[in-house]
């Protein structure tokens, strides 16, 4: 492929010059809101946690002790109690801490991924978009928690297919920003620039209108963090995620329900450990959107 | 107007068509052969076949879903592998239920999501502001079934105020409005938060509009200037998210209904999953899509009337 250099340069001179102002105005930006920074510190937490949880802790999660059981928070050697087996309370919640952010991470890369790519095929290319966009209307008439509850009805309950149902759930939100992005990209001098200059479909969607709709792409990604962890707790909750010896957040809440009268701290632990992380993964993409895209309206979806 | 109504009539129609298209296929892809599941571990090979054959599953799929179709459009939803009734006739039983709380829990979210969105707007940046807008994205953040969890431990058990769960009376009644405050309010505090902000920053917007100047410069008395001019404009948006809302409270009050043992069509879901019930799960899905796509409808409809400017054409 022969392209003009000068023209290339030119294009690519505009692109920078976009990317260094965002990143500037990011910093800026998010060191002047005290809730975004609240939010850094607890995710940033929550990574110490999940990646150190076999050295911050001497008890595996899973290994029950019966003769300690329901210990209340502060008792020696348990400093947050144990559970109804005698299960250390802080392992669990570190060992969820682990668990959450995987699955958080897995179903919404996963889940980022695929949106990314169709709505990119959607908004580029005018024949798919059709039949792109009537099936992720279709998928928007399952409400809330309902698409990923129909999958997991299907393949059965594990934590595996709750990663599958909360990817392919957020599969359709995220095809409709990028298409609605790509839209507007596509339409920029230097699109046609590039057209001119004879460059071909690939090479301009993955070289110069991906790059420019990251920015929407990555706030998707935060603020569907909040909603994974949140939801793969429920389904958990619900007893069709994590299997109940997992420490699996939502299902420490669901085991600890029934003990909730003697050893109230089995469930507010967890309880407050998901709003945390969930409230922070919000704050963040709350500012990253301030940041990269306030256009953005991401509520309606 | 007429026109976008007819239009929209047509695609709620194909879009239901397509539901249930998803739902029926889903059931069918599932691991675990429907007929075993009926005829149980004793069943042999041959009541296994004539299961098959009752049921009609030794058809083409095509065939099957036609016959699905058709069966929907008579208001026959399957019987339940469970309990050999009409899943119609369950679902409609504990639809009630499902329907009040998701109600109880819309207006929840208005009384306290429209009053806090206002607040926040008129003193916006004070330490009110502040407070309501945290109080909001808390409202997002926290899972509601643990909400429902603490409400019940410090509401039922501890202070004895309202009972543990369950629903029975319907909720006029003094009996049902203690039964259904509890979950109401769990339900309805993240749809709160929503109404909440989408309220202030409404509100915001219209606060800066040139008419709303324009009544202050004219001698408007500041109170009608933020009850006639401002409210009511900003309620537009408003009611539509809380129009949408109610939708997506009906997807959560599958959670919600778990939590204070209600019963309820997603509780009787819940049950069916893990049952592997397929005929009583597909009910559910398809029952609840319907009732959101269809309030959707509603939803755009009133939008374009109330207002004017819309135009879908």
């Amino acid at each position: 492929m022969s392209l003009d250099a000068a023209g290339q340069e030119i294009v690519k001179e505009m692109e920078n010059q976009l990317n260094r102002n965002y990143f500037l105005k990011g910093i800026k930006v998010l060191f002047k809101q005290p809730l975004a920074l609240v939010g850094f510190a607890i995710i940033l937490i929550q990574i110490i946690l999940a990646v150190g949880a076999n050295w911050l802790t001497a008890y595996d999660p899973t290994a029950q002790d019966l003769s300690h059981v329901n210990l209340p928070i502060g008792s020696e050697h348990h400093w947050l109690g144990t559970d109804n087996y005698g299960r250390d309370m802080w392992s669990r919640l570190i060992y969820g801490a682990r668990i959450s952010l995987i699955i958080g991470f897995t179903s919404v890369s996963l889940g980022t991924i695929a949106g990314t790519i169709l709505g990119l095929l959607a908004g580029y290319f005018r024949v798919l978009d059709g039949i792109i966009m009537r099936i992720s209307d279709l998928m928007f008439a399952f409400p809330g928690i309902l698409l990923a509850l129909l999958i997991v009805a299907i393949l059965g309950s594990s934590l595996v297919n709750v990663v599958i149902a909360i990817s392919i759930w957020s599969v359709p939100s995220c095809a409709r920003i990028v298409r609605g992005n790509v839209l507007t990209v596509k339409k920029q001098e230097y699109i046609t620039a590039m057209r001119s200059l004879g460059a071909g479909h690939l090479r301009i969607i993955f070289k110069h209108i991906l790059p420019n709709s990251l920015a929407p792409i990555i706030v998707f990604g935060a603020m569907h963090m909040a909603t994974a962890i949140l939801s793969t707790s429920s389904l958990s909750y619900l007893g069709l995620g994590a299997d109940p010896a997992t420490p699996e957040w939502g299902a420490m809440i669901s085991n600890g329900q029934q003990y909730m009268w003697q050893a109230p701290h089995l469930v507010i632990i967890p309880g407050i450990a998901i709003a945390l992380v969930v409230f922070a993964f919000n704050v963040v993409g709350d500012a990253l959107r301030d940041v990269l895209d306030p256009n953005m309206n991401i509520d309606q979806l | 107007m007429f026109a976008m109504i007819i239009r929209r009539m047509v695609q709620l129609v194909f879009l239901l068509i397509g539901i249930t298209f998803i739902v029926f296929m889903a059931m069918h892809i599932a691991p675990g052969d429907p007929a075993s599941i009926i005829g149980g571990p004793t069943a042999t090979k041959t009541d296994i076949i004539q299961i098959r054959e009752r049921l009609g599953l030794d058809r083409p799929i095509i065939i099957q879903y036609l016959d699905y179709l058709n069966g929907l459009l008579h208001g026959d939803l399957g019987i339940s592998f469970q309990t050999n009734r009409s899943v119609a006739e369950e679902i409609w039983i504990r639809l009630p239920n499902t329907v009040n709380l998701a109600v109880a829990s819309v207006i929840v979210s208005i009384l306290i999501g429209i009053p806090l969105g206002i607040i926040s707007a008129l003193k916006r940046n004070s330490w009110l502001d502040v407070f309501s807008t945290t109080v909001s994205l808390g409202g997002i953040s926290v899972p509601h079934f643990w909400l429902g969890a603490i409400f019940i431990l410090i509401f039922a058990v501890h202070l004895k105020w309202l009972p543990v769960g369950g629903l029975h009376a319907p909720f006029w009644t003094p009996q049902g409005f203690k039964e259904i405050i509890l979950p109401a309010i769990t339900l309805g505090t993240g749809s709160a938060a929503m109404t909440a902000r989408m309220t202030r920053s409404a509100m915001l917007e219209i606060i800066r509009a040139d008419f709303v100047r324009t009544a202050r410069a004219k001698g408007v008395k500041e109170r009608a200037v933020i009850w006639v001019h401002c409210l009511r404009n900003a309620m537009i948006p408003v009611v539509t998210v809380i129009g949408l809302n109610f939708g997506g409270l009906l997807g959560g009050t599958i959670i919600t209904e778990q939590v204070f043992a209600i019963n309820g069509v997603g509780r009787l879901m819940i049950e069916s999953i893990s049952a592997r019930d397929f005929p009583m799960v597909q009910g559910g899905v398809l029952l609840i899509a319907t009732i959101f796509v269809v309030i959707n409808l509603l939803v755009d409809i009133v939008y374009a009337l109330i207002d004017p400017r819309i135009n879908y054409d």
